[in-house]
């Protein structure tokens, strides 16, 4: 079997020696949960209950605001205290449900449901009942993805299992100790297309995943594992997609254009819990990493818990940190205050104790081209950023700036330090805003 | 928490490459074809390194100080400029050709357009162009110094192993060609001093063999073909190592901020070098050409940037989606 991958990409110190080997610990709250009603692209969820009211692990506290949308589920038991506003990790202010944890973990009773018994439609709907929304970041609703207009052209299914972010060990975990839930989960997604072949990716840099999911897949005629090069940023959509079908998107298709539908582990996985053991989307796995931790874990933790609690749960800090992240350091956000909730999105907090931008000041640029090089989306992103830096937009759109898909190869490499992807990004946003004016 | 956290935007971390470690490599680089300089001319070439290298970080740094702009020498590109153009010089130049080299080469050709990253021009190139029309005497003088350590093997009329191959001279042998005791600037006789550091480069990622390859294959093709010799070995390897094909292709055609960033415009580069160089040595009155074209070249790497914009990935050639 080949190793797959596609042209451009990085490699980055990946720092997954610091949790990977650390079994996944399901961890409580002691505090109070907070779930913003936007955990998810599209329409926020609409509060079902009041304050005052009592709720049970596993009940649904707000309902999908709409078809491109996702309800949320209690993770603990206790009584709603309020609905209000709260900071989130990328630094907004959100409405959420604030909830008092009573520390009895009471749970509703789960509908299991045999797979084979199960319509097309009864699937989505209990994915979508279930919450479910992509875990690996972007937080799309999973039924949405599920629902192609021609679900007989997809051709692959691709699990994503590449974790190409450094230091996030979730996926990692995962794959080691749950292996039958992921492939249970894919099992879920192909029986809604029926042409479809499943593919799980992981990177070579996992050959204990890559050995462990190949056991499991044995007797699975409609299942295949690739292999792919370890290499950042591997697990985009778009690069992954390459790597293993040799088919290519732009920023304006999707997937099921070129027959694909993308999910992440954690995201297969919360199929599988949401469609066969009834049980909804309420926890995820997430890394607690970094040189200012004293001791990295990977954590199973409640939707709606504490950042606070879980840098605690890890021993708290070695190390003054200068720097905390919610995600992988390539593409995660940087916070300022740890007061935050996990949401479904929330893969890693990333605490170090240097911080390489404020280490390392901006020269002027050399053309050097090490950010063409090595551009995985085939841009120029020195001549993009000089551009958005500019507000010139039409040059902007004639260099396909609008292609880019902020995976932060550039600003990593440049041997001047410039921050080349936060210019593009900043354009592109400002770019994507006049589209929906017009 | 008793500290503030930073926050800024994605990504967090960076590569350890920083500008001034790229051009300190390239100045070990040319450490070599200095040495092996030196060794070949004695220590007259040495002096003019020196003044040459410290003419052009004095510049930089009086300029920027005057300018109060902040003081940029540390990155070591002016040193890179003082070298490579001392590596161009004959090694009987006297000492004030490359103060006057370095003052042109960093005040008007790299400060005055704005420092680094900013010159059109290579500014070793265009100031050893610069002296070559202003004192060309002094600059097509190859008489070896008396204090040279090296044996250099002469041609008959006296002058470069290029120049002899132009005036029709059936030459020398090819060991002293590769070894570099022959005449020439500084820098540019020894083809195995300069291909060490061109191969450490290459292999440090820090220059890549698109515009070498393409700049000395389309020269050969061109030489072959317009040439009027053919295939005769003694005018090819002539043409190849008796002159500053060598140092041009592997250090100063390579130059970032005077070449294409595109990849297909880096091949497009190559190829109008290696025609130029061609053009100017068969055609022109003299027997270099290479520092011309390449400082002709990078006046048109705006247009060939231009026309060589990549396709986007997932964008089918021609139009959108």
């Amino acid at each position: 079997m080949g190793i797959l991958t596609f042209k451009g990409g990085i490699h980055p110190y990946d720092g997954k020696e610091l949790s990977k080997d650390k079994l996944i610990e399901a961890l409580n709250p002691t505090g109070n949960l907070v779930y913003p009603l936007s955990q998810h692209i599209g329409a926020p969820a609409k509060p079902i209950v009041e304050a005052g009211e009592h709720v049970l692990i596993g009940q649904k506290i707000a309902e999908a605001g709409g078809f491109v949308s996702a309800p949320i589920y209690a993770s603990v038991s206790g009584t709603v205290q309020s609905i209000e506003s709260t900071l989130t990790t990328v630094g907004s202010v959100v409405e959420a449900i604030f909830l008092e944890n009573d520390g009895k973990y009471e749970t509703v009773e789960f509908q299991p449901a045999q797979l084979d018994n199960l319509a097309k439609e009864e699937i989505i709907k209990r994915i979508s009942e279930g919450g479910v929304v992509g875990m690996g970041g972007a937080g799309f609703p999973s039924h949405v993805k599920l629902s192609p207009k021609e679900p007989e052209k997809i051709e692959y299914i691709l699990v994503n299992g590449a974790e190409c972010e450094p230091y996030l060990t979730s996926d990692y975990r995962r794959m080691l100790e749950e292996p039958e839930k992921v492939i249970g989960g894919l099992k879920v997604i192909l029986k809604l297309f029926d042409n479809a072949k499943g593919y799980i990716c992981i990177e070579d840099n996992k050959p204990d995943c890559i050995a462990k999911i190949s056991q499991f897949i044995v007797n699975e005629p409609r299942i295949e594992l690739k292999k792919l090069k370890t290499k950042y940023p591997q697990g985009a959509e778009r690069m992954l997609i390459d790597a293993v079908t040799k088919r290519k998107i732009n920023s304006s298709m999707l997937p099921a254009d070129v027959g694909c539908v993308v999910d992440n582990i954690d995201t297969v996985v919360a199929i599988y819990k949401s469609v066969v053991l009834g049980m909804p989307l309420m926890h995820r796995i997430v890394t607690v990493t970094g040189n200012a931790i004293a001791n990295p874990k990977n954590y199973y933790v409640p939707v709606g818990m504490n950042y606070q609690e879980l840098v605690d749960a890890a021993g708290g800090f070695k190390a003054q940190p200068k720097k905390i992240i919610s995600g992988g350091p390539m593409m995660g956000f940087s916070m300022f205050d740890l007061n935050v909730p996990v949401t479904k999105i929330t893969s890693s907090v990333l605490c170090l104790a240097e911080d390489d931008i404020a280490d390392n000041p901006t020269t002027t640029c050399i053309n050097c081209g090490r950010c063409v090089t090595d551009c995985p989306e085939n841009l120029l992103p020195s001549r993009l950023a000089k551009f958005a830096d500019n507000h010139d937009m039409d040059s902007f759109i004639r260099y396909h700036g609008m292609e880019c898909c902020e995976c932060g190869c550039c600003s990593f490499v440049c041997p001047a330090k410039r921050p080349l992807s936060q210019s593009i990004k900043s354009l592109r946003k400002t770019a994507l805003a006049n589209r929906k004016k017009n | 928490m008793n500290e503030l956290l930073h926050v800024s935007s994605s990504p967090h971390v960076r590569s350890k490459v920083r500008t001034d470690q790229i051009m300190l490599m390239v100045v070990i680089a040319l450490l070599p074809a200095s040495c092996f300089g030196i060794y070949n001319f004695g220590l007259r070439a040495l002096m003019l390194i020196c003044v040459s290298v410290a003419t052009c970080v004095l510049m930089e740094l009086v300029y920027e100080a005057a300018m109060k702009k902040p003081v940029t020498i540390s990155d070591f590109s002016a040193v890179v400029t003082g070298l490579l153009l001392a590596l161009n010089l004959p090694a009987s130049a006297p000492w004030w050709i490359p103060v006057i080299g370095g003052i042109f080469a960093v005040l008007v050709v790299k400060q005055l357009f704005g420092g680094l990253g900013q010159n059109f021009m290579n500014p070793a190139l265009a100031a050893r162009c610069f002296l070559l029309i202003s004192f060309t005497g002094r600059m097509t003088d190859f008489t070896v110094p008396a204090s040279a350590f090296g044996t250099i093997t002469d041609t008959l009329s006296g002058a470069t192993p290029l120049a002899a191959v132009k005036a029709g001279e059936d030459i020398f042998n090819i060991t002293s060609l590769l070894i570099g005791n022959v005449k020439g600037t500084i820098g540019e006789t020894s083809a195995i001093a300069i291909l060490i550091g061109a191969l450490f480069l290459v292999c440090i990622k820090v220059i890549d063999l698109r515009i070498p390859l393409t700049y000395i294959g389309s020269f050969l093709v061109f030489i072959i073909l317009f040439g009027g010799h053919g295939l005769d070995a003694n005018f090819i390897l002539g043409h190849l190592f008796g002159g500053g094909l060598m140092l041009g292709a592997w250090f100063m055609a390579t130059d970032y901020v005077t070449t294409p960033i595109t990849k297909s415009g880096q091949l497009v580069y190559g190829v109008i070098l290696g025609v130029l160089t061609g053009l100017f040595r068969i055609f022109g009155g003299s027997a270099e050409g290479v520092s011309y074209a390449i400082i002709f070249s990078n006046l048109l790497v705006p247009l060939i940037e231009r026309v060589t914009i990549p396709v986007a990935f997932g964008i089918s050639k021609g139009g959108k989606a």
